[in-house]
């Protein structure tokens, strides 16, 4: 196997974050329906999780918990980070769907085209 | 007179009408204290401004620094000749004017009378600021202040004529001043590292001949207010305008305040050595010389009084600006007087149409047959300040035509000579026969004269206030005739580089 | 500065001024958790105010200790950095510190009644606690000094800019904050994914940390592919939160629907920081030679900022709802700022900075004056506003005064703006360029004049038979902040000086 290709397959990881990140953006700018807009902003986000987490991981490494036994370790950092990415994306995604909920209460659809078509008068 | 320093004299004279603004305002429901403030304010301004030019004309140069905005930007007075000269005029004359506007906006039960008298007091204020400042940022802010504080007493009937008036002279007036006239001031300050009016100009050295008189175009187009074609338009929109307005800020104010800025660039910026010696100002000439005649020609195809009256302006302040242009010692100071003269003799018909215009209700020339004989004073005024605007002797407009005729020919440019004639041939052709129709023809036969009683013979004048304010100013034509060697040799430093350096020091 | 006597309150004011730069955070976000928990909405208003007004007082004495002896480093919770999180205060931040807070707390007093009237009561409290967290992220976004928090704070004022926004009256503003959140989260991710690739690049989320690594790997005059895929992502995120011409959609919208007082707040102070955050990026944490001569930024940000300043003031000329109008001359003004950063000399910058502060007193006027207006008379309709100058004359005219800034009259703080920015300008040779700010001034001139003259010279309409002036708590904001124009147009030792320091730190000093 040559060296490009290998290349191309241990890096899987970044494969996967770079198909979520575009396949959520697309949802988002795609899709009318303004829940598969949420779905695809919850896509997006997670391809974010991924990218930092792939570089943040040693093969072999450990909790950084110290011990003489343990040499290796996985940087913490990138998971702490996620950790709070996490929460904001939930943060997010919760608000997100609440003004689905009222914008439903509303106009009584969910679809932007509808809105848009029935005029956006108050 | 007052016993105070010039340098306080600038301040009082820049704060008084403001105060003034503020009486009349706390006056609104007082109409007799209202005027009386003004009037009072008016008063007290001219002394302090007559102080102050007793000063100047001994040497004095105040100078008050007001603030540093940023390094680079400050707002600085100082006064000198060309704009004391100005201040003058345009603070006396607005005594003059008070009268003639109460006569006018009560003869005419104008609503919105405080606005108008506060509006007033605030151009004042920037017409003073203008003349006053001693760099060209605090030329221009004052000169953006005179266009704002003027668009309410263009717009003051708030119709929709009037409102598209005032729609076109904000945009042309701002318009040119933010989009050339600033960019001007901008480069200058790139060029120079300062705005400052200095004696014998800033710019010399600083730039090639070309960049010179792009400069000055930015400069002369920018000062919309000199209203040099193509950038006319505003002024016969601006007639819109109450005719006190037209009278005092369109025939003086903030015409002359354009032409000022133009004479005080050409001197103070550029310095006219810099454009003798370069050429950067030849181009103006012929543009001046155009705007010159086709003014006139332009004025003599209308027939309501104010729109020929703006024309007229229109071509008179190219004079001053040709006379800048040719930048040389006949050419500066006969622009100078012009200022003077012009005031005088345009505020006069001014005043006088709007006389008729409360009297007989007329505006257009063609339905004033006849009405000389009912309104013998305002026509006799009509007709000295007509004489004094064509520039026949013994009336003060023949000292400055002669003093820019005599810098045409000293800057070679003898073609401009001729230019002045036909433009004066012009002036004839379109002033006079308003006055010869009015006292030589009987007036049309399906006009029924309605107003205010009386015959076809009858005396039907306009208010006192309003016809008094008109003979003085006539008057005043007379004896500019006297004075204009006076008026000169105040002058005169403005070109005598060596002594003016030698008074400053 | 604090003249203090005897030896006890000397040492408590200085160990309280060793925590300033935590309290500048804490002490907002304390508020909004007692908001929370309060019943009634004069009382949440009350605590808003008294945080909000303690807040510049902070942020001034912040400046005035970075004048005296540089950038300030706290380490929070005593962490050293990079590991812990460091804030950092030096010039460029310092000052936009100190214009997030005073606008602010020039602007809560108005909020009281326009907040009784469009907000309901059992909201209230609420609404405040989301305003002080708002606060709370854009001051965090500027003050802390570690990539990672400024994204935290960032969906911290974001998530809570959604609600205010959806709290608006009309139905159209739970769309546009839908719509605002799908933007500003892709945004924000945007910006996180930048930060993860300077991260792998660097090791370290610590700002000036970044610079030096980055400086160690060589790359202060080169570009390499992560660096350039980082700064993309990150000027792309920034941008939209910032709302860059033609990434504003999202802008009019929000600003439109909003309850008024949101309006106020936000045009003041949101998309200020967001363009702190791209100046900062571009300025001290990227290598500032690399960005602006190997690549073309400077081309970039000069043609979308001349769009936007004729994109979005042509728009504006042609809107009938006046917060509308208001929030594309925003778009618009937002160029001029951008136009300073990509001109990236000392002129020029000063220019883009200082009009932050310019545009955060014009807006907030303007903004407040609607708000006064639709208080008296429940409409921003255009047509609806016709010969109000009679009925409000004072709300009125500082509406012309704030509107003569925007066009950038002298005398106002809009001048000085143009005055640098042109400067700048002329600085490279762009005379072309001063020609251009000066045109779009005079579409500014359009769209603030129709309004004038609807508003001075037309015949009262019906719709303002209600009209008069508004109350004490929105007369005095709106007087401040005219006060405030004018002074700042003429003496500019607090706003243009400090912007010139923090250009003069930023092109001098580099990031470190």
């Amino acid at each position: 196997m040559s060296p490009a290709i290998e290349t191309l397959i241990t890096s899987y990881n970044y494969w996967i974050t770079i198909f979520l990140m575009v396949a959520g953006l697309y949802t988002v700018i795609a899709k009318d329906n303004m829940i598969k807009k949420l779905v695809g902003l919850s896509l997006f986000q997670t391809s974010v999780y991924l990218l930092y987490l792939s570089p943040g991981k040693i093969l072999g490494g450990t909790a950084p918990i110290i011990d003489p036994a343990l040499k290796v370790y996985s940087n913490p950092l990138p998971h702490v980070l996620i950790l709070t990415a996490i929460v904001v994306g939930v943060a997010t995604i919760a608000l997100g769907l609440a003004l689905v909920v009222r914008i439903n209460e509303e106009y009584g659809t969910i679809e932007e085209d509808e809105i848009f078509e029935t005029g956006t008068g108050k | 007179m007052f016993g105070l320093s010039p340098e306080q004299l600038v301040v009082a004279a820049l704060i008084i009408p403001l105060i003034g603004a503020v009486a009349i305002l706390l006056n609104t429901t007082r109409p007799n204290m209202r005027e009386a403030s003004t009037l009072v304010t008016a008063g007290i301004l001219f002394l302090v401004v007559l102080d102050l030019l007793f000063a100047v004309s001994g040497g004095a140069r105040p100078e008050v620094d007001v603030l540093t905005i940023q390094p680079g930007l400050s707002l600085v007075f100082r006064v000198e000749p060309l704009g004391m000269l100005f201040a003058a005029i345009a603070s006396g004359l607005w005594i003059v004017n008070s009268i003639y506007s109460i006569g006018y906006m009560r003869g005419n039960n104008e609503p919105r009378q405080t606005t108008f008298y506060i509006c007033f007091a605030v151009a004042i204020f920037s017409a003073l600021g203008i003349a006053f400042a001693g760099n060209l940022v605090t030329l221009f802010l004052f000169y953006e202040v005179l266009t704002l504080s003027t668009y309410p007493l263009v717009t003051h009937k708030a119709d929709e004529k009037a409102r598209a008036g005032g729609r076109i002279y904000l945009m042309i007036l701002l318009g040119t001043s933010m989009v050339l006239l600033l960019p001007a001031i901008i480069w200058t300050q790139f060029l120079t590292g300062t705005t400052d009016f200095t004696v014998g100009g800033i710019l010399g050295g600083k730039a090639s001949a070309t960049t010179l008189a792009i400069l000055l175009g930015l400069f002369v187009f920018g000062t919309g207010k000199a209203a040099l074609m193509p950038f006319h338009g505003w002024l016969p929109n601006a007639m819109v305008a109450p005719t006190p307005v037209s009278a005092l800020l369109h025939a003086v104010a903030v015409v002359k305040a354009g032409v000022f800025t133009v004479l005080k660039i050409a001197i103070y910026t550029f310095g006219t050595d810099t454009l003798a010696t370069t050429g950067a100002s030849d181009w103006l000439v012929y543009v001046a010389g155009f705007t010159i005649l086709a003014g006139s020609l332009i004025a003599m195809t209308k027939d309501n009084l104010k729109a020929r009256l703006a024309y007229s302006t229109v071509s008179q302040l190219s004079y001053i600006i040709l006379g800048a242009a040719l930048a040389n010692a006949s050419g500066i100071l006969g622009g100078g007087l012009h200022i003077v003269t012009h005031a005088f003799g345009k505020i006069t018909l001014f005043m006088c149409a709007g006389a008729i215009y409360v009297a007989a209700h007329k505006t257009e020339i063609s339905d004033m047959r006849g009405l000389g004989w009912k309104m013998p004073f305002t026509f006799a005024a009509f007709g000295i300040a007509a004489l004094s605007i064509i520039g026949i002797p013994p009336l003060g407009g023949s000292w400055s035509k002669w003093l820019l005729t005599l810098g045409t020919a000293d800057a070679k440019q003898q073609i401009f000579i001729v230019v002045f004639m036909i433009s004066s041939l012009l002036n004839v052709a379109y002033l006079l026969p308003i006055v010869v129709r009015g006292f030589y023809f009987s007036p049309a036969p399906s006009e029924t004269p309605v107003e205010a009683g009386g015959g076809q013979s009858g005396i039907a004048e306009a208010p006192f206030l309003c016809v008094f304010p008109a003979v003085l100013t006539a008057f005043g034509c007379v004896v500019l005739f006297v004075y204009a060697g006076d008026i000169v040799a105040f002058l005169t430093p403005l070109v005598d580089v060596g002594k003016e350096v030698s008074n400053g020091g | 500065m604090a003249s203090v006597s005897g030896e006890n309150a000397v040492t408590v004011a200085l160990t309280l001024t060793e925590q300033l730069p935590g309290l500048q955070i804490v002490v907002p976000l304390m508020g909004a958790i007692v908001c929370a928990f309060l019943r009634r909405g004069n009382l949440a208003w009350l605590v808003a105010t008294l945080v909000t007004w303690s807040l510049p007082v902070i942020s001034f004495l912040l400046l005035l200790e970075v004048q005296e002896s540089g950038p300030i480093s706290y380490k929070m919770g005593g962490w050293a950095p990079p590991w812990g999180i460091e804030y950092r205060v030096d010039q460029l931040n310092a000052f936009v510190l100190l214009l997030v807070s005073s606008v602010s707390a020039v602007a809560v007093p108005f909020a009281r009644k326009s907040v009784a009237v469009e907000i309901d009561s059992d909201k209230h409290c609420w609404f405040y606690a989301l305003y002080l967290l708002c606060l709370t992220g854009l001051l965090g976004m500027t003050i802390t000094g570690d990539a990672f928090n400024i994204f935290v704070f960032m969906e911290v004022s974001s998530l809570a800019a959604y609600i205010l926004i959806a709290l608006g009256q009309e139905r159209l503003a739970l769309l546009s904050s839908y719509q605002y959140l799908i933007m500003g989260t892709i945004g924000a991710t945007f910006y996180v994914i930048g930060i993860g690739f300077l991260y792998s690049l660097t090791g370290t989320l610590n700002l000036v940390d970044m610079t030096g690594r980055m400086e160690m790997l060589g790359l202060t005059d080169a570009v390499s592919p992560s660096m350039l895929a980082a700064l993309a992502f990150i000027f792309v995120g920034i941008s939209l939160k910032l709302a860059l011409f033609p990434l504003h959609a999202w802008l009019p919208g929000a600003y439109a629907h909003a309850p008024s007082f949101v309006t106020v707040f936000l045009a003041a102070t949101a998309t200020k920081v967001a363009v702190y955050l791209l100046i900062r990026f571009l300025f001290s944490v990227f290598p500032t030679t690399a960005v602006f001569s190997e690549l073309p930024m400077s081309t970039i940000l000069l043609v979308l900022s001349v769009a936007a300043m004729f994109g979005a003031s042509i728009v504006a000329i042609f809107q009938d709802n006046m917060k509308r109008m208001l929030a594309y001359s925003s778009v618009a003004q937002i160029g001029y700022m951008t136009l300073g950063i990509a001109l990236a000399n000392q002129a020029g910058l000063t220019g883009g900075i200082v009009h932050l502060f310019n545009h955060a007193i014009t807006k907030a006027a303007l903004f407040i004056a609607v708000g006064a207006v639709f208080y008296r008379i429940h409409s921003v309709r255009v047509e609806d506003w016709a010969g109000l100058g009679r009925k409000m004359p004072i709300t009125m005219a500082v509406f012309a005064l704030a509107g003569l800034s925007l066009i950038g009259t002298p005398g106002t703080a809009g001048f000085i703006t143009k005055w640098n920015l042109s400067l700048g300008a002329l600085e490279h040779g762009y005379w072309w360029l001063v020609i251009l700010i000066m045109l779009s001034s005079l579409l500014a001139v359009v769209y603030v004049g129709r309004v004038i003259e609807i508003v001075w010279f037309r015949k009262p309409v019906a719709t303002i038979d209600e009209a008069r002036s508004p109350p004490m708590t929105m007369m005095v904001p709106l007087f401040v902040f005219a006060v405030a124009i004018i002074w700042f147009g003429l003496e500019t030792s607090m706003s243009a000086g400090y912007a010139a320091d923090a250009a003069r730190f930023l092109l001098g000093g580099g990031g470190s």
